[in-house]
């Protein structure tokens, strides 16, 4: 229970005041422009987009300076910003398989058009802090090839044409929007995945990371990873055909894992998939590990009772928005509520102390 | 259009400082667009993520009328693609092409290329290690 209480008044401007110093540091040191932040801490800008679900890097940038760094609450900035904008439509689904990828790798297949390109990648560095970053140095220049310009098609495309996979089936045209309608169970494939694709990175991470351990275990291949850029079309009702509006960067993961099958269906492999905005392989990743999970009614497994199973405990749980807000609300005045709960620990000691001297 | 809707704004304003005579029909308006991916990249639809994109609906003193959708936040940009738009249906349209969508076009390939190119250098050459026992 809240109860309206004045005052404070003071207080609060000046602890916004003491905020707005802190955030600006040491005066000695030079401000952080929203363009460095943009170009130089570009995966926080990427996840901050992702979990804002909102495609802009100079609002992310903006958000991530504004919240000093707190990933969660400049997402929260972000979210409450798109509130305020009106909404012209929705796009035709990006053909991803159109990508202009800048990273392309497959852990199923050695050798596939377009062949493994490793892009801007992490892996293989050595984890070792590099000191020379701390001096400013120079502007670093990458090596170039020549780029075959060839198709660089999907690996699932190969297994669907010798029949080894399963197929997508095909959808409504306007797919449900959790960002209009309440998210209800059950929630079908599409609206899982949008919940996923703006869920928080560190849940969808450990809940994809249980299945590995056992808790809901699905055999996962990495079968694609593709990171670059796709454009964005939408069908404008005035001009009565379809535009490109923009260009987007995304990660796509295709997973392939172990076989449905049965007596008149021959084995196939089954798929999870992952789709994030902006260069954010570990949470495409765990995306399609949890998707596949999730999957388990449709595909006649069985209920283990692993948390990745449970749409309803995944899909509740994994906006850090809604968690947030819930959360951080109880630090908030809970005067009343607590004066309830002292005088009733009071009446039961009291009671409780009289009965013993009464028994005496 | 996609060229105008993808071109930095700042580049679009420096090759058309100057606009013609206008009349605005819906003045330049900041929006959200929800991008839909594919289940599988290739099954049903589902809803992404929104993006920003500015919007804008003009007609120059000659009737053409000239519509807009570009990718961000920024109202001159979207103006100025209108412009284009609209100018495209003109006697200026090999003018513009030259003058404005040329220059947009080699720049985007330009950046693409290089992109392309810094990619191409990372795809991987597997060889086949020596196995013992064939020596």
């Amino acid at each position: 229970m809240y109860v309206a209480v004045k005052g404070g008044e003071r207080a609060i401007g000046n602890a916004h005041a003491f905020l707005a110093e802190e955030r600006r540091g040491d005066p000695g040191v030079a401000e952080l422009s929203v363009a460095q932040i943009r170009e130089q801490l570009r995966l926080a800008v990427n996840r901050v987009m992702a979990e804002g679900s909102l495609y802009d890097p100079d609002l992310a940038a903006l958000a991530i300076k504004q919240a000093r760094g707190d990933l969660i609450e400049a997402v929260f900035l972000i979210r409450a910003y798109r509130t305020t904008l009106p909404r012209f439509g929705g796009s035709v689904p990006v053909e991803t398989g159109q990508m202009a990828v800048v990273r392309r790798v497959s852990a199923t297949f050695k050798d596939l058009p377009g062949g493994q390109v490793l892009g801007p990648t992490f892996d293989y560095t050595h984890r070792l802090l590099d000191f020379k970053l701390a001096a400013e140095g120079e502007v670093p220049v990458a090596p170039m090839a020549l780029a075959s310009g060839g198709p660089v098609p999907h690996v699932m495309a190969m297994l669907d044409r010798d029949g080894l996979i399963e197929q997508e089936p095909q959808g409504a045209a306007v797919p449900p929007d959790l960002t209009r309608e309440p998210l209800e169970m059950p929630a079908g494939r599409p609206l899982r995945l949008q919940a996923l694709a703006r869920g928080d990175e560190g849940f969808v991470l450990s809940m994809a990371y249980s299945t590995q351990r056992g808790y809901g275990r699905t055999h996962a291949f990495v079968g694609e990873l593709r990171i670059g850029a796709v454009a964005v079309e939408m069908e404008i009702p005035e001009l009565g055909f379809a535009v490109e509006i923009g260009e987007i960067e995304l990660t796509e993961c295709e997973t392939v894992n172990q076989f449905k099958g049965s007596k008149t269906e021959p084995a196939q492999f089954t798929r999870g998939y992952g789709l994030v905005l902006g260069q954010s392989e570990r949470k495409a990743i765990a995306m399609s590990l949890v998707d596949r999970a999730l999957r388990w009614e449709e595909l006649g497994e069985d209920f283990t009772g692993a948390p990745a199973q449970d749409a309803e405990f995944v899909l509740y749980h994994c906006d850090n928005i809604q968690a947030t807000g819930f959360l951080e609300h109880i630090k908030l005045p809970h005067y009343v509520d607590f004066q309830a709960e002292l005088e009733l620990v009071r009446r039961l000691r009291a009671e409780a102390l009289g009965q013993a001297e009464a028994a005496e | 259009m996609g060229l105008l809707a993808r071109a930095p704004g700042a580049r679009l304003a420096a090759l058309l400082p100057d606009l013609p005579a206008h009349e605005v029909l819906r003045p330049p308006e900041i929006g959200a667009v929800m991008v839909r991916g594919r289940v599988g990249g290739t099954g049903a639809a589902f809803n992404l993520s929104e993006m920003t994109v500015t919007r804008c609906v003009l007609r120059l003193g000659c009737g053409a009328v000239g519509h807009a959708h570009v990718q961000g936040r920024d109202k001159g940009h979207a103006l100025r693609a209108a412009v284009v738009d609209a100018l495209m249906q003109t006697g200026a349209a090999a003018e513009v092409r030259a003058g404005v969508l040329a220059p947009l076009a080699a720049e985007e390939a330009a950046r693409r290329g290089l992109r392309a190119a810094k990619a191409a250098a990372t795809k991987v050459e597997f060889f086949t290690m020596v196995r013992g026992e064939d020596q």
